[in-house]
Order: structure tokens, then C-alpha cells, then sequence
């Protein structure tokens, strides 16, 4: 059933919600961006319409609501501790097609990995509603197209902002309530069909490949260029890695928390164990398995799919103009080099 | 909702020396770990680590720890009677039943790799006949880094046993690498009923597998067990990951044909 609401009506149907809902969404936070003067667009709750930013893609991706950047798993108070509790309302999340897809690529890893659930996952997930944003934009950095990302039909409302209006498609009859009486108007969803950028899947034939492929001076260009900052798993939709910590609060030691913080295993130290050893000590080497873990090692594992997802914010985010899609082209090219030279 | 992190406490029972850095901790638990498993050892507002099972019985398992970090320095300060917070068995030990059953051992660790390789020699050393013979070749840096000596000393008179240390001479100890001793297990007396363990340090183990291999061992008889830093141990938290394989999952033991292809 589609339908067409004005802001005034949305932001009714906003409130009504409020009391079963936390409803998430892009938001802009003015002056807040990395240089002075820009701003910042990132995941936070919502009241109004008017809040949402739906014609620039979010700087952060939709991740951050189910897997915050840092979450307590655990209290401890003495010799007693519990876990950390989850909010009680559901969660509605405004998201596009891509970031829609990168939680299903999430999930094979929070949900069976292994036959392990991760739980303080599994919690949110299963609050979560999705609104899907129709998605019309196709800046430089988007190749949604190329991994097969651009469409989706895993959402519960579908909706577009045009001409000072929300028209939306109620495909979970449980939100139809919300909408009796408003105005009927058909409306279904389009999705992008072409990119500017596009990107070649690299295809490794084997072991033998693969292993050549890592040791390729094509990955030594990083060492001069990667600053092994994170800010490309940060702002990625779909890394999933995590370190956990135990504090004790400063004012008063008896009382802490075990608590996990994204982890970037572009940054030194990733691998590091207690007793001095460690491995991929450079930038290039770094690089190479995030690259790798993108666009061959997660499809290798979970089958289907590869784990990116075209967003295209790691490219975005940069702070040294490093884009993955021009890294795959040089894979491809260095792929295609091991394979000519193996079949001489 | 079920929570894998979720930690037990266990009751620390005993507390042992094993050398200058290492201490063996044996701590009351119900949990049955295979030989080469391990679990995440933590301490509330300290920390979590993982810990390979050097020995266990009934109600009871051993971790030998060695004093390197934030977490296991604090887990040193605790005593008899203290509270250990405990979390597993996790990964895929050894394959003694199906692998190693009948067979000639041969076990090669270097420094404290003999913790996850310690409850199957336990397991060899009290069931003459489980397997067919054992060589332990067992290296250490120097004299204050042999742990488990007196269990060392006793398996002299059941294994076939070379034990050396890098430089420092000590009587009925060699001096020099265990790479140096491999060509000096009788390999070609063994037929084809034989499997090779190797534990230690990432180049101890890459060079002892070539030397291994140098003496005509093929790579499917090979066997080690990788260390990685892990924050979770169930394969969510990414750093134990080499390209498709969690090591927290499928290892940390390895046959050499995988561990050949587990380039960091």
C-alpha cells in the first residue's frame, strides 16, 4: 500500500510511534565535521522528518545503531556482575539499500560464526525495522551496482523525500495503522541501476594465486601512502572487528566494565600479543588483508557474497585519497600478472 | 537469550612454579577441554586472555601462565582460594583419537608450547601402548625458562627424550635449537605410522617444519598450533582472523597442509 504525507503528518505518525519506537536515521550535526566549518552526517535519533538528511549520503554508516563504536558488555561492582542491558523500545532505522546490505553481511558473522551467537548483537537485531531510503544518489565514490547492492527487498517501509513530502510503500502490514486515513497514493520504491564507478570482481583462482598475490609489490605503494589511521573501518558499513577492554572508573575502583571498542585492523598493534609478537608490520601489509578480507577471504568463508558493499565511505574518508576501487583495478592488473606468469 | 562471553568463576586451588616466569595455576571447574584446546582466562575490571589447558582431570584444569601482560600479571598475584573467571573450552585441539591413536609421536615444542602439548604427553605417559612411541624434542631459551622440569625429568624413562637449551650447557641437556636434533629422530624406522607435533614461536615452528620436511616428513604429518591475539575466541572479533580461517574456530591446531597457507 502506498501512501503520500506531508512533514507535518510524518511527524505525527513520528510521535505516535514514540512510545513502541527509538526511530534512527542520518542526521546532520552542523560545525562537528573533521576540518573547521563542515559538518558531520552520522546515525543518531530523531523526532522530526526534518532532522533526517536524505540527499547526501551519511558520513557514518547505519552499523553504528546495533554495534556501537563502544558498548559495555559487562558491570562489575565487587565480586558481583551482570550484563549490561539493552533498550526496552524497538528500533526503526532509516537506511539505504547498502547499508541494508552490509548488516546481512554483518550478521553471518554476529549470528553462527562458528555456532556462536554474539548476543548483545543478536538483542538489537532482533528490535530492528527498517525503513528503507530510496536511494538516488550516485556520487563519485557509490558502486552499489558492481557488488550487487543496489536493491533490496528486506525492509518493513519504504519511503522517499520529494517535493516537501514523505511517499511511502507499507510493505509490513503491522505499520498499516499508522497510515489510515492519509492519503493513498501508489508508490514503489526504484532502486540505482548504473554507478559512474565501477569496479571489476577480482577473481582468485586458487591458493597458489592468492599467496603470490600477498607478497605482490602492488601493496608496498601503501607503505608510502596509508597513515594506518582506521578511518576507512570506522566509516566502513560492514567491518565488524572489535577489541575488549576492562576499566575500573576512576572514582572508585571496585566499581568498572567490560566493555568492546571497534578495532581497525589497519592500525598497528591489531595483532599484537602479550610476550612481543605480532604480524603485518606494515601499512602495505595492512592494506592487503583488509582488501583481501573485502573482495575474496569473506566470500571464500560465507559463500554468496563478498562482505563489501559499494558504499564507497572508506574512499570518502581518506585523509590520504586512497580509493578501494582504484586498489581492486591494481589487484586485477596484479592478478592477472601471477595467472599469466603461472600458465607460461 | 544465551551469552558466550559470559564468564564463570572458578576457585583457584593450587598454585605452582614452573620456572622464574611461569606459574601453573589449577582451578576447581566442571568444564572438559580436549587436549590442545583453551579457554579466555579473565580478571573482572583487569582483563581477558587466552590460555592454552596444560593439564585437567576430574573437577580440575591446569593453565600455565607466563607473566607478559596486563591480564596475567595480575592473574600472578592471586593465591589459593582466590576467584579465576573462566570462559570455554574453545578451538579444535589435537586429533589424538583419530589421529594419533597407535602411532609414532614425535613432539618438538619450543619455550612454553610445551603448555598446550603437556596434558596429551600426560595422557601418552600414564597409557603405555596408546601410542607406539614418543620423542620429545623440547627446547628452551636458557636454565630459569625450563617449565615443567621435574614432569620433563620424569618422562625420560618412557620417551625418547632430547632436551636443549639455546646456549647455556646443564648436565644430560644439549645446547643449541631443536631445528639442530630433528634429523636425529629415526624417522625411517617408523615406517608410515608416525605424526609430528610442533609448537613454539611463528619462526621456531616455520623452520622446524622445514627441517622436518628436509628429513622426508610429508606436510600431512605435520601438526602445530598457532597463537594469535584474540578479544572474543567465538569469531566475532576479527583478530585472530588469517584470509577465510578464524584460528579461535578452526585451530589453533593445524595440519601443515592449512597452516602452509596461513600467511598473516
Amino acid at each position: 500500500m502506498g501512501y503520500k504525507v506531508s512533514f507535518e503528518e510524518a511527524n505525527q505518525i513520528f510521535a505516535e510511534l514514540s512510545s513502541e519506537y527509538e526511530i534512527w536515521a542520518p542526521k546532520r550535526f552542523p560545525g562537528k565535521g573533521r576540518y573547521s566549518d563542515t559538518d558531520i552526517i552520522r546515525y543518531d535519533k530523531v523526532k522530526t522528518v526534518e532532522e533526517i538528511v536524505f540527499d547526501e549520503k551519511s558520513d557514518f554508516p547505519a552499523k553504528e545503531v546495533l554495534s556501537p563504536i563502544t558498548e559495555p558488555l559487562f558491570y562489575f561492582t565487587e565480586d558481583e556482575w551482570r550484563e549490561s542491558k539493552v533498550t526496552s523500545k524497538k528500533i526503526m532505522i532509516f537506511m539505504r539499500p547498502c547499508d541494508i546490505a552490509a548488516q546481512h553481511r554483518q550478521e553471518r558473522i554476529y549470528l553462527g560464526n562458528g555456532g556462536f551467537n554474539d548476543m548483545y548483537y543478536e538483542r538489537m537485531h532482533e528490535k530492528v525495522k527498517i525503513v528503507m531510503m530510496q536511494c538516488d544518489l550516485d556520487d563519485d565514490t557509490c558502486f552499489c551496482v558492481s557488488m550487487g547492492t543496489n536493491k533490496t527487498d528486506d525492509y518493513s517501509l519504504a519511503v522517499v523525500c520529494q517535493d516537501g513530502a514523505l511517499k511511502v510503500e507499507v510493505k509490513d502490514e503491522t505499520f498499516a495503522p499508522y497510515f489510515e486515513g492519509k492519503t493513498a497514493e501508489d508508490y514503489t520504491p526504484s532502486f540505482p541501476t548504473e554507478n559512474k564507478t565501477k569496479v571489476k570482481i577480482p577473481e582468485i583462482p586458487n591458493k597458489e594465486v592468492l599467496t603470490k598475490l600477498k607478497s605482490h609489490p602492488m601493496w608496498e605503494e601503501y607503505n608510502k601512502r596509508c597513515i594506518s589511521c582506521g578511518s576507512c573501518t570506522v566509516a566502513c558499513s560492514t567491518c565488524t572487528c572489535f577489541t575488549t577492554t576492562d576499566i575500573a572508573y576512576n572514582e572508585n575502583g571496585s566499581v568498572g566494565e567490560r566493555r568492546r571498542t571497534s578495532a581497525s585492523c589497519q592500525i598497528e598493534g591489531f595483532t599484537d600479543m602479550a610476550g612481543g609478537h605480532s604480524f603485518r608490520n606494515t601499512a602495505g601489509d595492512r592494506m592487503r588483508y583488509k582488501v583481501l578480507h573485502k573482495f575474496h577471504d569473506y566470500k571464500e568463508r560465507f559463500k554468496d557474497y563478498h562482505m563489501c558493499v559499494g558504499c564507497g565511505r572508506c574512499i570518502s574518508r581518506c585523509p590520504e585519497f586512497i580509493s578501494i576501487t582504484a586498489t581492486v583495478d591494481k589487484m586485477n592488473k596484479a592478478i592477472a600478472e601471477i595467472v599469466a606468469e603461472e600458465n607460461k | 537469550m544465551n551469552n558466550p562471553v559470559k564468564p564463570v568463576p572458578c576457585k583457584i586451588l593450587e598454585v605452582k612454579q614452573e620456572s622464574k616466569h611461569e606459574y601453573t595455576f589449577k582451578v576447581e571447574s566442571d568444564i572438559k577441554p580436549s587436549h590442545g584446546q583453551f579457554l579466555q582466562l579473565s580478571i573482572p575490571k583487569v582483563g581477558e586472555a587466552p590460555i592454552s589447558v596444560s593439564a585437567y582431570g576430574d573437577g580440575w584444569m591446569d593453565f600455565t601462565i607466563r607473566s607478559v601482560g596486563k591480564v596475567t600479571d595480575e592473574i600472578f598475584k592471586k593465591e589459593a582460594g582466590d576467584t579465576l573467571f573462566l570462559r570455554g573450552a574453545y578451538g579444535k585441539g589435537w586429533p589424538v583419537e583419530e589421529q594419533f591413536k597407535g602411532k609414532n609421536m614425535v613432539l618438538i615444542v619450543g619455550g612454553t608450547g610445551l603448555a598446550p602439548v603437556r596434558s596429551m604427553l600426560r595422557l601418552f605417559a600414564e597409557n603405555p601402548g596408546y601410542v607406539e612411541s614418543v620423542t620429545l624434542i623440547a627446547g628452551f631459551k636458557n636454565e630459569e625458562g625450563i617449565v615443567f622440569r621435574n614432569e620433563l625429568e620424569s618422562w625420560r624413562d618412557k620417551f625418547n627424550c632430547i632436551y636443549t637449551l639455546d646456549r647455556d650447557k646443564i648436565d644430560n641437556w644439549e645446547v643449541g635449537f631443536v631445528t639442530q636434533f630433528v634429523s636425529k629422530v629415526p624417522f625411517k624406522d617408523f615406517g608410515d605410522n608416525y605424526e609430528v607435533v610442533i609448537v613454539g614461536p611463528p619462526p621456531m615452528m616455520k623452520f622446524t617444519a622445514i627441517e622436518a620436511m628436509k628429513c622426508g616428513v610429508p606436510e600431512e604429518k605435520i601438526w602445530v598450533s598457532y597463537e594469535r591475539k584474540m578479544s572474543c575466541a567465538i569469531g566475532k572479533c576479527g583478530h585472530c582472523r588469517i584470509d577465510e580461517t578464524y584460528v579461535c574456530l578452526e585451530g589453533p591446531v593445524f595440519n601443515y597442509t592449512k597452516a602452509k597457507y596461513l600467511v598473516d
